[in-house]
Order: C-alpha cells, then structure tokens, then sequence
C-alpha cells in the first residue's frame, strides 16, 4: 500500500543545560514535509542537526513546541510512532563481535518480529543490499564503508515508513559514498528519509528537499530551486582570475568569488545574462550554471551572522 | 502488527550474550575467575572449614558482579556503538531491553553457575527448601545489583565513567560484604560496615538457609524486610531516573 509520509515540527526548542553554562541547540523550528523522498538536514557542526533528529526520533525531549511524524505526536505518541520510524545514529558501529546477519536479524528482533519473521527480513535485506560475500564474516573485519552499508541495511530489513539517517556518509570514500546514495536513492519512493549531512553536494544529489540550520534556527526551507530564488543571485559564472581585469568595471551590482585562478560571479538572471554578453564580447571564456547549492548555504550561513556583502 | 516481547528479550540475550559468548570465549572464562579465585582462597585458609559457605559465596559473588558489571556492557552498546538509540527509536519498551540485558547476564555467566551447582551438589546438604530460599534471596539481590547498573549505564556517556562507577559499587556490593564467611567472623564494630551493603542481607539470609548460620526469627524478619526495601527503592528509583528518553 502506497502511503505518504509526514514529518511536521512546531516551534521546536532544545537548550542543553551542563555545569553553569547552556546551549541553545535548537530555537523554535518550525516546518512541515508531507511527502516520500529524501529531506535534507544541512548545517555547519553544532547547527542543531542531531539535536533534531533525536527529538524527531523520540530519544530526546523539546523544551518547548512538538513535532508530529505521520500525524503522532513526538511526546504523547512516542510508542506509535516508533512502529513506523527507525533510525541510524551518528557514530553507529554494528556490534563487532556480531556479523551483519546477526546484526539485522537482532535488531528484526528488537522489533518485534518473531525470529522465522526476522531472519526471512534480514536474509531478503542482504540479497536487495548485495551483502550475501560479507554477511557471516564478523562486523569488525569489514571496512568503514561496509559496516555503514550493515548499518543502512539494518535499518531498511524493518518495516520503518520514516528513516533518520544522521550523517550516514561521513568520513566514507567516495566510492562507498556513491554506493549509499544509490540505496538511499532507492528508498524515495515508499519511504521519508530525513537525512543529515555535511556534504553540500550529498544533499544536491538526493534531496528533494533541503533545510539549513544555522546556530539552531532554520534559516532556509524548500527544494533546491526554491532555495535559489530565496537568494539574490541565482547564476554562477566561473572565469579565469586574470580575466576579472578586462571586465570588473563594466559589472553592476554582483557577488564576487575570488580565487587564486578562478573567479566566481553570482548574479540574478538579468545580471548574469548582462555579464555573459559582456565576457562573449571581450572573447573571455567561461562557464555558467544555476547556483550550487553551496553558494546558498554559504549565503545562508553568513548571512545569519550578518557577515554577508552584495560585493566582495 | 503483533510484536513479541519475547523476541525483543531474546534480542538482548543473543547480542550481549551467546554472540559475544561465541566470538569472545576468553569472557567466559574471566567471569569464572573472581568467584572461583575466592572460593579456593578462602577453602585454603580455612583448611576447608568453609567450603559449603563459600560456594554459596560463589553463587552471590558471581551474579551480584555480573549485575553490576551489566553497567559496563549496556554503556560499552549505548556510547561506542548508538545501539541504545537504535532500540530507544524502535518498538522496544524499556522494560524488555533490561530484561533481556539482565538475562543475557545469566545466561553469560550460566557456565560458571553450573560449575557452582555441581560443587553445591557434593559440598552442601541443605533441604530443598533452604536452597530455594537462598535461591529467592540471592536472585533479589541480583535484580537489585541489575537495577542499578542498568540506571547508571543510562547517566554514563562513555566506558572510562562506566568503570569508575562500577568499581566503586562492585566495592559495595560484593566487597564489603561477607558472603564468602559468615558475617561473625568480622571483628567489631567493623561488622557495622558490612551491613551497608545490600548483599550482606542476602547473604545472611541464604547462609541461614543453608544452615551456615543460625539466626533469629527477627533478624531473618528484618533481613526480608530490608532485602525488600532495597529492591523496592531501587525499581522506584531507576523507574523515575533512568535516562531512556534523554530530557
């Protein structure tokens, strides 16, 4: 049965209180994603991403508001909702003295399945994951891509709707990096992944929605296009540095990127399409693109700190 | 979907005890070694005058350490490898993952028991209903030591508080108190100190029992009593602090 997953938050805070001093982690979050696919969670380290996903999991309370998954609330319903949500900490190792087989098949377990339930679950999960060379060999022998891919499968063998992944490529190789992606790329269907990440261009390739957090507050929400035009500029324009020279006075009001060999331009569409007509004039040679979204948690980012200038 | 509580204890038991177990032999061993190491010392220095009391030492001392040191195992799961998380995230109740924790200890430590009841078998002659009285006494104070590793492992958040925790309630637990000779063989007034420790209860209650000792009516009486008290301040406490969902 095809299902439409939700997770909606309101005014959503969390202040950590340790010895005479507090942080504020979260500050009154507030948004509503009510489709299948991948929700992205971006934002600098200590913006407030894990304290969120922990919330959104049940394992940590709000100090204030609530937030709903698929209708529950996170503080009356937890018991509900953790039928339908199932989560990858960050940091998770699978137990080493445990192979990637016992893994999921205890963790079915632990959700209730009974253990001919759970270890059909945990066999058909190794097939669909093509785990079937490592699933006896004990979990510590593996490779740190390998045991975040035990892990992945561990959490996708359950019958979870709403998957938490909390940062679930960092520190992988590029090629085990892509490998995830395309597991996760196969959940968007019939799942809600809210996943977290420093990886900007992660969050581009799978996300069909973006939030940034920023010092604890959401500072931008929406697709990724949506997302360009809550900026001022939406065209990036790459040249060479010692090109700058010919045309620097003839551009209007645009962000400047300078690099040691490349320059990046950003503008709206009018400048941009302005600047281009200028560089095919002076014979530059450049590239232009839609604005990464880099440009836009950069923006974001120092903007939220007021550090941002219409020109550099 | 029905969900068996019985697969969410046998969960516990199967990670924390029969594939550690399996993979890691040389535990088994080390938890045989604190209670047989005091059991032959103290049969030496007694020239076997204490053996009967001391395999009844064996049993307390192994399960009261292995309760404790759940401590170390549940924190050694929750802050090394998020599994904690994983199943606070899950269908799991908090009360199926401690059981079957707690299970996993037994049946961790099961080897070592065995061993215990086969030299019971040929040492002690007690009545069926003196074992069995010493069996319920024993198994509280073992519920009670599980109890308060479990609420403690919650508060930890890494191995090295873990065993600093568990080091200094290992001392109160099985340590300090007597149960690898009767409590009159501590010189006064230092038998005071002894009854700081949950276990000396128990102890007590199932050295007499055993007929290691002979106690009175009412101190048997406030032994339960006691016992009881324990066990019922340390559910109610680790009920209302035990950090499942973190605050």
């Amino acid at each position: 049965m095809f299902i439409v997953n939700s997770i909606e938050c309101f005014d959503l805070s969390k202040t950590y209180r340790g010895k005479g001093e507090s942080k504020e982690a979260l500050k009154n979050v507030s948004f509503s994603i009510n489709s299948n696919g991948v929700f992205a969670v971006i934002g600098k380290n200590g913006a407030g991403k894990t304290t969120l996903v922990r919330i959104l999991a049940t394992q940590l309370m709000p100090n204030s508001g609530t937030a709903k998954i698929n209708g529950l609330d996170i503080i009356t319903d937890a018991k509900k909702i953790r039928s339908q949500i199932a989560v990858m900490p960050q940091e998770a190792r699978p137990v080493p003295w445990m192979s990637p087989r016992q893994n999921i098949f205890s963790y079915m377990l632990w959700r209730g399945f009974t253990p001919k339930e759970a270890i059909t679950r945990a066999d058909k999960t190794i097939k669909y994951m093509h785990l079937e060379k490592i699933a006896k060999k004990e979990n510590e022998s593996l490779s740190g891509g390998m045991k975040r891919k035990v892990l992945l499968a561990t959490v996708l063998a359950s019958e979870a709707k709403v998957i938490f992944l909390d940062e679930p490529t960092t520190g992988l190789d590029p090629i085990s990096r892509i490998e995830i992606w395309n597991i996760i790329k196969r959940l968007k269907k019939d799942h809600l992944v809210l996943l977290t990440t420093h990886y900007l261009e992660e969050a581009e390739e799978l996300a069909d929605n973006i939030a940034i957090l920023n010092n604890g507050r959401l500072v931008a929400i929406g697709t990724l296009e949506e997302l360009r035009h809550k900026i001022p500029y939406q065209y990036s324009i790459m040249t060479d540095t010692k090109n700058m020279k010919k045309i620097r006075a003839s551009l209007g009001r645009c962000k400047i990127v300078k690099g040691k060999e490349k320059t990046q331009i950003l503008a709206n569409k009018e400048l941009a399409n302005r600047i281009t007509t200028l560089l095919v004039k002076h014979n530059v040679v450049f590239s232009t693109s839609p604005v990464s979204l880099y440009d836009i948690f950069y923006y974001f980012a120092r903007t939220d700190i007021g550090e941002n200038n219409e020109e550099e | 979907m029905k969900r068996s509580s019985i697969s969410q204890v046998y969960a516990g038991v199967l990670v924390n005890a029969i594939y550690a177990m399996k993979n890691y032999p040389i535990m088994l061993l080390n938890s045989m070694l604190m209670p047989f190491s005091m059991l032959v010392v103290i049969t030496l220095a007694s020239r076997g005058a204490l053996i009967g009391v001391s395999i009844l030492g064996a049993f307390i001392s192994a399960l009261v350490s292995n309760g404790i040191f759940l401590q170390a195992d549940l924190s050694h799961l929750k802050n090394d490898f998020k599994l904690q998380q994983m199943i606070v995230s899950s269908p799991t109740p908090q009360i199926n993952y401690v059981l079957g924790m707690a299970f996993s200890e037994l049946v961790y430590i099961s080897p070592t028991l065995l061993v215990l009841f086969v030299l019971a078998l040929l040492f002690i002659h007690a009545s069926i209903v003196g074992a069995a009285i010493a069996a319920l006494a024993i198994s509280l104070i073992f519920v009670v030591a599980t109890v308060i590793g479990y609420m403690f492992s919650t508060f930890s958040s890494d191995i090295m508080q873990t065993w600093g925790f568990a080091g200094v309630i290992s001392i109160v637990f099985s340590t300090l108190p007597p149960v690898f000779y009767p409590i009159t063989y501590i010189p006064m007034p230092y038998q005071y100190l002894a009854y700081l420790s949950p276990t000396t209860y128990a102890a007590e209650i199932a050295q007499n029992a055993m007929g290691f000792i002979s106690l009175t009516q009412l101190n048997i009486a406030i032994d339960w009593a006691v016992l009881l008290a324990i066990l019922f301040v340390a559910l109610v406490v680790a009920i209302k602090r035990s950090r499942w969902r973190e605050i």
